[in-house]
């Protein structure tokens, strides 16, 4: 176990350095630079401002010059908001989209998983279809529509949350739907098809031979291999979603990460968009090896492997 | 047994389900309502600062925070724009109109209660005309005597430019040249002071990266000062209890919140905000209808226009350009597709910029479009090359490109082609003159027409046209030293009419700022400046 991790993680560096240095290169051959503005500026400060961000140097010397600062853990200023650092921004925004994700996580878990198996239990029955129509719908309705409805029926409407902002406990219950109906749909068909595929099993059938219940057969024997590809996706969809969503974030006016995803592209904002990439891809990584360990736990045959 | 614990269990999870719902779903008292009973001020203000230092930022949405935060030698009065005393509480201007003399007021006072001294802006000039900042807006300074010349390396030797102090309360500028909108140059943030103990204690004078602007260290001399600033979050500021005029600012508070479109409305819609920064189009006709007295557009000194590549191609031919001007209908431009009083612009410097309003006209006159176009050997369009039309990517900016493109179609039989470029690719394109037709705006820096019209100069780095003509620069430059308001005026309704002649931009309408504002918020007066000082504002319960 302990050589599985840590073979994983130092795969992981290679990789964190090859997602490192592309950005650094899509980045420096993007057009336009994060100093153009409406009003440009005259040539000369033009020189000055690049200077004092190293932007005037070889490419080879930007890149070492990242590298090495990379190494220290230091991801530089923001090239956009002066006076803050990325790693200053990321700490103050990412508990708050990792609690808009975690939130958002449980609301997948809870709809998502007792529908699909609701489903999965009551196959070629009509409920079944009623049941699968509701997941489809959460995969069909995007969050910028979704959100707005929300908020229609249950701010504008009945007044029972504010429409927008992060000051109160409440003011997590609309965003967490809106981000957690998505992933909820898929859990569910995930769910569904794991556990219609679990029950055909020949331990399942040996376990009902036995006599025993339903419930237990269900709970009991067939629940933990049913959700083994609901896990296997719940790792990389943790990454997306405690990683901040643009959309629900600019909905519900949450001061997350999501919005530094999107707008330090559109700014080039380089330091940012390397912390924001480098941050997506530790996550994707390290839950993918919680996922891995958890599914070991949950599947003793691939314990060796 | 495992029956009574399983209802047991499903009745705690009801109990608590209904508990955590009835206490999250309590209405809460709305922004607008507290901040009325409070006179704490909440205003959407569209995108996030991206700093608070007065040297280095260049945006509107700056502006506005930054206005609370400091004040410079002068303000407006937000009613009639007029002059009045900031800092300086008094001035006198040298009879050959070259000397400003500001006597500081001595109740000044930063935010930490030390006193605002001439040695405080002196300080302020150095730091932003100092190449090493790397100040966008400098510029703004070089009417000062010896501040170009500073300001790009020339000499290093500060004490050469005309800024001095006689006395801490005595400060003395120098001009280049009369220069009759000075006073209304000072009013914008580039001229307003630093506190420099506390630039200098989080760096040096010419740091942009600097913890000097965050909210444990800021120290400013505007009647509030920065509480706290989270991105994405808002900034808020509390009244200052050492401002001089303390006692007359009513406000205890501002929230500035960086809401973006639709969220902002909503925002409004249910109180979350007394003022917006905009008003999504499609929601405009929903408030003229049913909330008319919180809907209002005032104009704005902002022209809407396309620059012409005029360096190649048919383009290059005046009467082409003219054709393509004349044969746009701006009146069904701003009434049907934009909708919001945006006003028809058929010339190029806003109405009444700063007492000037353009006399020179040109006309929606598809015929004579026609004609002019077939002097320049495209009768009816025949034999016209394709070219491009490019402006960033925008809902607003596509729906009048389609509609233009419409237009020479109908009546010039001209074919364009649109294409639309994200925000700094289109900057690069438009930086190489990678373009047939590009997009433009401009937004007076401040009010008086050398801000608009100084921009089609040969010089001007914001000139993407390539037009450029010796007699435009020097009426130009003769309206710089011209000490007579009347002949100022003449000399720029001689490059006007130059400018609509040549029609290296196309100007399509001029800006209105439209905003919600909620009946509660007393004293923002509409103005082409859109400047609304905060100590003229309070809160009706």
């Amino acid at each position: 176990m302990f050589t599985h991790i840590a073979r994983r993680i130092l795969q992981a560096i290679p990789t964190l350095w090859v997602i490192a240095t592309l950005t650094f290169l899509l980045l420096y051959w993007a057009p336009g630079g994060p100093f153009d503005t409406e009003k440009p500026v005259t040539a000369e400060v033009q020189e000055q401002i690049e200077a004092h961000y190293g932007l005037n140097l070889p490419l080879h010397q930007q890149y070492c010059r990242f590298l090495g600062n990379l190494l220290k853990g230091d991801l530089g200023p923001s090239y956009k908001y002066a006076g803050w650092d990325v790693q200053e921004i990321i700490a103050q925004s990412f508990p708050v989209s990792l609690e808009l994700g975690g939130l958002a996580l449980l609301v997948a878990l809870a709809i998502g998983t007792p529908i699909g198996i609701a489903a999965a239990l009551r196959h070629n029955r009509p409920s079944e279809s009623a049941l699968m129509t509701f997941a489809m719908l959460g995969i069909c309705l995007p969050s910028f529509v979704l959100g707005p409805i929300l908020l229609l029926l249950f701010s504008a409407g009945l007044g029972w949350f504010n429409p927008l902002g992060w000051a109160y406990a409440s003011d997590r219950v609309l965003p967490a739907i809106t981000l957690g109906l998505f992933y909820a749909a898929y859990i569910a068909r995930l769910a569904r098809s794991g556990m219609l595929d679990t029950m055909r099993h020949d331990y399942i059938r040996t376990a009902r031979a036995k006599g025993l219940s339903e419930r237990l057969v269900v709970w009991r024997h067939a629940l933990r291999t049913a959700l083994y590809p609901v896990v296997a996706y719940i790792g990389p969809a943790v990454a997306g979603l405690i990683s901040g969503s643009f959309v629900v974030e600019t909905i519900f006016f949450i001061p997350g990460l999501g919005r530094f995803f999107v707008n330090s592209a559109f700014n080039r904002d380089y330091t940012m968009v390397m912390g924001t990439v480098l941050l997506y891809a530790v996550l994707i990584l390290l839950f993918n090896l919680l996922v891995d360990l958890l599914q070991m736990w949950m599947n003793p045959r691939t314990r060796n492997d | 047994m495992d029956s009574s614990i399983t209802q047991r269990m499903r009745a705690g999870v009801f109990l608590c389900l209904s508990l955590c719902i009835s206490t999250s779903c309590v209405k809460q008292q709305s922004n607008v309502e507290r901040g009325n009973q409070a006179q704490e001020l909440y205003i959407g203000i569209g995108t996030e600062p991206e700093a608070l230092d007065p040297h280095i930022v260049t945006g509107v949405t700056e502006h506005y925070v930054l206005l609370s935060l400091l004040e410079g030698l002068v303000t407006r009065n937000p009613a009639t724009l007029a002059i009045e005393p900031g800092v300086a509480s008094s001035w006198t201007l040298s009879e050959d109109g070259l000397r400003y003399t500001f006597q500081l007021d001595a109740n000044a006072r930063w935010s930490n209660g030390d006193q605002v001294t001439a040695n405080d802006f002196l300080f302020a000039f150095e730091r932003i005309l100092s190449p090493a900042l790397g100040a966008p807006y400098a510029y703004m300074l070089h009417s000062m005597r010896g501040a170009k010349a500073f300001n790009s390396g020339e000499f290093k030797d500060f004490s050469k430019v005309g800024a001095s102090a006689s006395d801490p309360l005595t400060l003395v500028i120098e001009l280049n040249s009369p220069t009759p909108y000075f006073l209304g140059l000072l009013t914008h943030y580039t001229w307003w002071p630093v506190h420099p103990p506390t630039v200098l204690k989080h760096g040096s004078m010419t740091d942009r990266i600097s913890d000097w602007t965050k909210p444990q260290h800021f120290v400013g001399n505007g009647p509030f000062a920065l509480k706290s600033w989270r991105l994405n979050a808002g900034i808020e500021v509390t009244k200052n209890q050492h401002y001089r005029d303390a006692r007359n600012v009513r406000l205890n508070g501002i929230h500035f919140l960086p809401i973006e479109g639709d969220a902002e409305e909503r925002a409004f819609r249910t109180g979350h905000i007394h003022l917006s920064s905009t008003i999504p189009t499609h929601r405009i006709e929903w408030y003229q209808t049913h909330a008319a007295n919180n809907i209002r557009f005032d104009t704005y000194l902002g022209t809407y226009y396309y620059a012409v590549n005029t360096e190649h191609g048919p383009l290059a031919d005046a009467r082409v350009r003219k054709a393509l001007a004349y044969a746009i209908n701006r009146e069904a431009l701003t009434e049907h597709i934009l909708g919001a009083g945006q006003k028809p612009a058929h010339h190029f410097t806003p109405p009444d910029t700063g007492g000037y309003s353009a006399t020179a006209r040109f006309p929606y006159d598809p015929q004579q479009a026609r004609q002019l176009l077939a002097e320049a050997g495209f009768p009816k369009g025949v034999g016209f090359p394709k070219f491009e039309l490019l402006y960033n990517t925008s809902e607003s900016h596509r729906s009048i490109a389609l509609a233009i493109q419409q237009m020479w179609k109908r009546e010039l039989g001209i074919e364009i082609t649109l294409y639309n470029q994200e925000w700094k690719v289109y900057l690069a394109s438009r930086k190489a003159k990678d373009f047939d037709i590009v997009r433009a705006a401009w937004i007076g820096d401040y009010d008086d027409a050398n801000t608009f019209l100084e921009l089609a100069t040969g010089g001007s780095g914001n000139n993407h046209s390539g037009w450029s003509q010796p007699q435009y620069d020097a009426l130009i430059a003769q309206a710089a030293v011209e000490p007579d308001p009347a002949a100022r005026f003449e000399y720029f309704q001689q490059a006007e009419a130059i400018l609509l002649d040549e029609m290296p931009f196309i100007p399509i309408y001029f800006y209105v700022r439209s905003l919600l504002i909620n009946e509660s918020v007393q004293g923002w007066h509409p103005n082409v400046l859109d400047y609304h000082p905060y100590q003229s504002i309070s809160l009706a319960n």
